[in-house]
């Protein structure tokens, strides 16, 4: 049946528009998500999942198709970075979700707020190795926040309510909800609840007043310190509140790479962000510190390299809403936990005085002076990645979004743009998922505002993995603009291979690449291409201001490495700034 | 757009690694502040974490795929119902480092059916259950042993016969070696289950959350 032969079912609801009353476990979970205000779903049909998709079919809320389950998830991750809402994606059963896998793993490791619906088979089938059964609570209850089978219709959508209040509240993440085919298909008039957590689930909002005063007593004590803001700031909408603090005692500030947009790049205290490819200028001030006010960061791997020798000398303040972060990785001094911004306010009313940094500042400006981010130009040569990085930058707003796959470009995009807003800077952190980048421009889009860019970093094989989403822009009419830093290498691979692998290259020369700006095309999009210097500026003005999606096959310098860069493991404190240096 | 006058082709300008300043003090792979004189690795402790749970499907399996994941060894977990028909409490004998049990305690909380968890100190009250089939060549000489430990017989035949023991994880251990002459066939232990001595709480609950 098309659209058009479509019938109303005006007549069962009364003039006002009220929604016709729930008669399915499918239409209680439609309402569930109604009521929890979604906007968007983002998802592909399937056997298990479609009555659901049938009770969607009467409703105001978008569903975007995506080409691939795996865009689908990304999509919702990004729109839950940008909005600060859960991202709903929707999945049937069996290999649609598993499909799903990799983006629930991203958002867990994220801690992004991620809803995902799947299908499964009808209850009666569940262990039978049933047509596209697949164990899908099983298979994500290591990388879910929560995950949930639903076996009632009369709860279905209670259920469903309760999976996106958990996907939202505490330490953010995903949740999954499993629904088998006769749960959303069985009749059912109970309406659902307003959407709830469990009594169980109670995250601290404030930390502890003991530790807070003890905590502030050690900071205005410092002689060196630093402020670690990690994604939890911008998750927590702290980022106010810890700039405010930062420049009222003048303490330089550092971020994580999911923190980056927790305080403007272009203030006198930024010192960008430290970590494997962070800046010189961090990684100097984190490991000289004598005090880290870490706040909402996990201590991953990548920030601090090898445990023993991370800020040997520093006093930790670690503020976390989640309890089981604290010393989990890094010993901390004092664990505050609660929610960023409830505690760093508590923490700016608990600190007497202001640490004098007068001499402290002036020994991080000067490692910015002695560790700049910067890259050697030569007209003649392939185009540089970092100088297609910074023109972009120039020629978009502030508050434009960026997002990216996995890989050496993810690196640049970091490095050589400014950024100053959180929400802005949506990238693949924990998991590195390559293929992240175009799904998550589609996703952020719809969740930025209208006069906001989304513009997308891509490496030439993070972009393969899942450029068939750019069928979706296209058909979506999406304004988003996807730069493809094309090196004709899995670039990162590559740049190991050459540093720890005495440069033997296996399986990371990808000179086998399509055309990117022909393949573009074919989706629907608008095709570009760079190849001197000579055509960044033009191009770039071009693809932005073409209406829908563009893509820009940008020919870049193969050999080009990312750095600084600290060796696996190794010390911040000895960044290499050249491969001798590894 | 930046660029230096004479900045190498692939990499960035600044002092070499060995030119710059160094922090005095170091953490142990534990991610502590150590002193650099003294190598202070926290080594493992063997103890009993207790946790009560709500009763539903999943619990154990989130429970012991988190110690699974996170590489933390289990000696022996236990779970049965409690007081109340919602409740069931898990306890959990791990050997690890502090810093492990800490985190162990906090990844437990987090799981949401949890109610509460802690670990208990020493002076628990903590039993296991074992079952011991041994060759029945010596009736009477099983018998004595089995009394000494005040374990009783369950299964007496012409070939075997199957003991039950109750105590303390030491007293098994030691009754177990004094059977172990007779030809044990074989072994099933509970693992062990705890209470909190005295007065003292083994869970505490939020009054709200009470069935």
């Amino acid at each position: 049946m098309s659209s058009e032969q479509a019938v109303p079912t005006e007549e069962s609801g009364d003039a006002e528009g009220t929604p016709d009353p729930v008669s399915t476990g499918a239409a209680s979970v439609v309402r569930a998500l109604e009521n929890a205000g979604v906007e968007y779903l983002f998802g592909v049909q399937g056997g298990a999942i479609m009555p659901v998709y049938d009770a969607l079919y009467d409703s105001e809320m978008r569903h975007i198709t995506m080409a691939h389950e795996q865009g689908a998830v990304h999509a919702a991750d990004a729109y839950g970075i940008v909005s600060g809402d859960p991202g709903i994606c929707m999945a049937t059963s069996g290999p649609g979700a598993t499909n799903l896998v990799t983006g629930i793993a991203d958002a867990d490791m994220d801690s992004d707020p991620v809803l995902a619906l799947t299908g499964q088979v009808p209850t009666d089938f569940v262990g039978s190795d049933a047509f596209q059964e697949t164990d899908t609570t099983g298979v994500t209850r290591p990388i879910t926040k929560e995950n949930y089978f639903a076996s009632d219709a009369d709860t279905v959508g209670d259920v469903v309510g309760e999976a996106f209040a958990m996907a939202k509240r505490g330490r953010q993440g995903p949740t999954l909800v499993d629904l088998p085919k006769d749960v959303t298909n069985a009749e059912t008039d109970r309406e659902p609840g307003p959407a709830r957590t469990p009594d169980t689930y109670r995250p601290a909002e404030t930390a502890d007043e003991a530790t807070v005063t003890a905590a502030a007593e050690a900071f205005a004590a410092a002689e060196r310190p630093v402020i670690l803001a990690g994604g939890g700031v911008i998750k927590a909408e702290a980022s106010a509140a810890v700039r405010e603090f930062a420049i009222d005692h003048e303490v330089p500030v550092v971020t994580t790479m999911p923190g980056i947009g927790a305080f403007p790049e272009d203030h006198d205290l930024s010192l960008k962000w430290a970590g494997m490819h962070g800046t010189g200028y961090a990684n100097m001030a984190l490991t000289m510190s004598d005090c880290i006010l870490a706040v909402g960061t996990r201590f991953d791997d990548r920030l601090t390299g090898g445990v023993e020798t991370f800020a040997p000398d520093a006093e930790i303040l670690h503020v976390d809403i989640d309890p089981a972060e604290i010393s989990k990785n890094v010993e901390a001094d004092y664990g505050l936990v609660g929610d960023a911004r409830a505690v760093v306010g508590q923490f700016a009313d608990a600190v007497v005085g202001s640490p004098d940094t007068d001499a402290w500042c002036e020994q991080c400006a000067e490692w910015k002076r002695e560790y700049p981010l910067d890259y050697h130009i030569d007209e003649d040569a392939p185009v540089k990645p970092q100088f297609v990085v910074e023109a972009v930058d120039a020629a978009t707003g502030d508050d434009t979004v960026v997002t990216t796959g996995v890989g050496q470009h993810q690196m640049w995009a970091c490095q050589y743009w400014t950024y100053t807003e959180p929400r802005t800077w949506v990238s693949s952190h924990g998991l590195g998922a390559m293929g992240y980048g175009v799904p998550a421009a589609i996703g952020a889009r719809y969740a930025a505002d209208d006069d906001q860019s989304v513009v997308c970093f891509d490496g030439d094989g993070s972009f393969l993995m899942t450029c068939q989403e750019l069928t979706v822009a296209a058909r979506e009419e999406l304004d988003i603009t996807v730069f493809v830093l094309n090196n004709e290498f899995i670039g990162m691979v590559r740049q190991w291979q050459d540093g720890f692998f005495e440069g033997r290259r296996m399986a990371s020369e990808y000179d086998w690449m399509p055309e990117f700006d022909t393949l573009a095309e074919a989706f629907g999009a608008k095709g570009f291409r760079i190849d001197t210097y000579d055509d960044v500026e033009d191009t770039i003005e071009a693809a932005l201001a073409y209406e829908g999606p563009s893509v820009v096959d940008v020919h870049i310098d193969p050999e080009e490495d990312v750095f600084p860069m600290v060796p696996s493991g190794g010390d911040n404190g000895l960044f290499a700034l050249r491969g001798d240096h590894l | 757009m930046s660029s230096q006058d004479d900045p190498p082709e692939n990499g960035l300008l600044g002092a070499d690694p060995d030119d710059r300043p160094r922090p005095r003090g170091r953490r142990n792979s534990q991610g502590i502040r150590i002193d650099p004189e003294v190598e202070a690795e926290r080594s493992p402790r063997r103890t009993t974490i207790t946790a009560l749970v709500q009763n539903e499907p999943g619990v154990l399996s989130k429970v012991s795929g988190l110690f699974s994941r996170r590489q933390y060894n289990i000696e022996s977990l236990t779970v049965g119902t409690t007081q109340e028909t919602e409740w069931s409490r898990i306890t959990v004998v791990v050997e690890e480092p502090d810093p492990n049990i800490d985190q162990i305690e906090k990844q437990l909380d987090k799981l949401v059916p949890v109610i509460h968890t802690r670990e208990l100190d020493e002076n628990a009250v903590a039993r296991e259950l074992v079952l011991v089939k041994l060759d029945a060549e010596d009736p009477a000489k099983v018998h004595a042993i089995t009394e000494m430990y005040d374990g009783r017989t369950l299964d007496a035949g012409p070939r075997t016969v199957t003991v039950e023991l109750t105590g303390s994880e030491r007293k098994i251990d030691d009754a177990l070696d004094a059977l172990r002459q007779f030809g044990v066939r074989e072994i099933a232990r509970t693992g062990q289950t705890a209470l909190a001595r005295g007065e003292t709480k083994t869970s505490t609950v939020p009054d709200d959350l009470k069935p």
